[in-house]
């Protein structure tokens, strides 16, 4: 990676450790106080990385985001490693990230050491809460079927893309039911749909003349 | 040993293969988890419940819940916490991987190349299918095990009701001191369980 990229907040020297610690303690807050994922997180990220400690110009962080989001995988730990990488390379990177991750981590362990499939199972009054939530987290999943509809501009000519692709997974159907073939698909057919498009674009502008 | 190596490799390609955030992460989770029986399908439901309902992004949530509950259920010689912990290790550090070194290594590729034709027309191919993905997490967990787990007709249809009104509350904003607000998931999914508990537990 090119080093001008890192542009260098602190001076050289004893400084840097400190950097280090900034770096980590302020992604660690955002792991352990934004509920609901990466969108939620985005404008605290925002917060901590330009307005509080002028790590990064607003303009970058809307191109790093693009990368982030572009990316696959967790969305936070992408934003998290990304401004890492910019401010301090690949150290910079790694703490970022474990600071991100680290806070969810303990916490999810410590309720999963207590909260096992036959403690819910076993206790009556607990069993009985998650007999309600159930049916509430399913309805939870359809708000942004909805919400990632509009937000990706579905249209009559594009509906069959997410009918298909959320009828054969749920189907079952072994092999044609694996969510990693339609990832596939999907980035294979935008490709040739944008080939496609561009012939037809230089085509007509032929006729044109 | 073995299922270690199993569960690395699930979770590295949910990692790889996780394009449109936690949700549509879900149904690349459910697949490699429920399907093989790590974890029951209402245990499934419940971990995605606490990790909503607890900070940080859903993906690390979940894969540290089913790392440390899988060994365990898989293989009753692997039911202590120790080996939970190991599971919930491996499985968050493989989950968030392969992306940290594409960020790293593809960052400065994407960020020179964002505006290219290729990469545009990919995630135009992509977007739809991640909404696909989304969906299919929802009508995968519509199922018996989570309306209806004791074949009591009332049961369901109180469930279905609870569904339909938590629908109704993330989705539908509500007048609120002359503003207009959606409620917050983590409030919906606690009074959903306070009902289930007056309804279920009394």
């Amino acid at each position: 990676m090119d080093q001008d990229n890192h542009n260098s907040m602190e001076p050289a020297g004893r400084a840097v450790p400190h950097l280090y610690w900034r770096l980590f303690a302020s992604f660690f807050k955002i792991g352990a106080f934004t509920f609901g994922g990466g969108w939620a997180m985005i404008s605290i990220i925002e917060r901590e990385v330009v307005d509080k400690n002028g790590w990064i110009e607003r303009d970058d962080f809307l191109d790093l985001l693009a990368v982030a989001q572009s990316l696959p995988g967790i969305l936070a730990v992408n934003i998290a490693t990304a401004v890492g990488e910019k401010l301090k390379g690949v150290k910079g990177s790694a703490v970022a990230a474990l600071g991100t991750i680290l806070p969810s981590f303990l916490i999810i362990l410590a309720i999963a050491i207590f909260l096992t499939p036959d403690v819910i199972k076993g206790n009556k009054v607990i069993s009985s809460i998650f007999m309600g939530i159930r049916p509430a987290v399913v309805a939870l999943i359809v708000a942004p079927v909805i919400s990632s509809a509009k937000a990706a501009k579905i249209g009559l000519k594009t509906v069959w893309i997410p009918l298909i692709v959320a009828l054969m997974i749920s189907l079952d159907l072994g092999a044609v039911s694996n969510p990693i073939l339609y990832i596939f698909l999907g980035a294979v057919g935008g490709y040739l749909y944008f080939r496609w498009s561009r012939r037809k674009l230089a085509e007509r502008k032929e006729e044109d003349k | 040993m073995g299922f270690y190596l199993k569960l690395i490799w699930a979770y590295i390609k949910i990692g790889i293969f996780g394009f449109g955030g936690g949700y549509a992460m879900l149904s690349l989770v459910e697949k490699a988890v429920v399907g093989p029986g790590w974890i029951s399908e209402q245990m499934f439901t419940d971990i995605v419940a606490i990790s909503q309902m607890t900070p940080g992004p859903i993906g690390i949530n979940s894969a540290t819940y089913i790392g440390y509950a899988a060994p365990g259920t898989v293989d009753p010689a692997l039911a202590s916490p120790l080996w939970g912990i190991l599971g919930s290790v491996l499985a968050t550090l493989a989950v968030t991987l392969p992306s940290f070194f594409l960020v790293l290594y593809a960052s400065q590729f994407i960020r020179r190349h964002h505006e290219s034709g290729v990469i545009k027309g990919i995630f135009s191919g992509l977007r739809p299918v991640v909404v696909g993905l989304i969906a299919s997490a929802a009508i995968m967990l519509m199922n018996v095990a989570n309306f209806n787990p004791n074949h009591i007709g009332w049961q369901l249809g109180v469930n279905i009701a609870i569904s339909v009104v938590a629908f109704c509350l993330v989705f539908f904003p509500i007048p609120w001191k002359g503003k207009r607000i959606k409620l917050h998931p983590i409030l919906v999914i606690t009074l959903a369980g306070i009902a289930g508990y007056l309804i279920y537990g009394l």
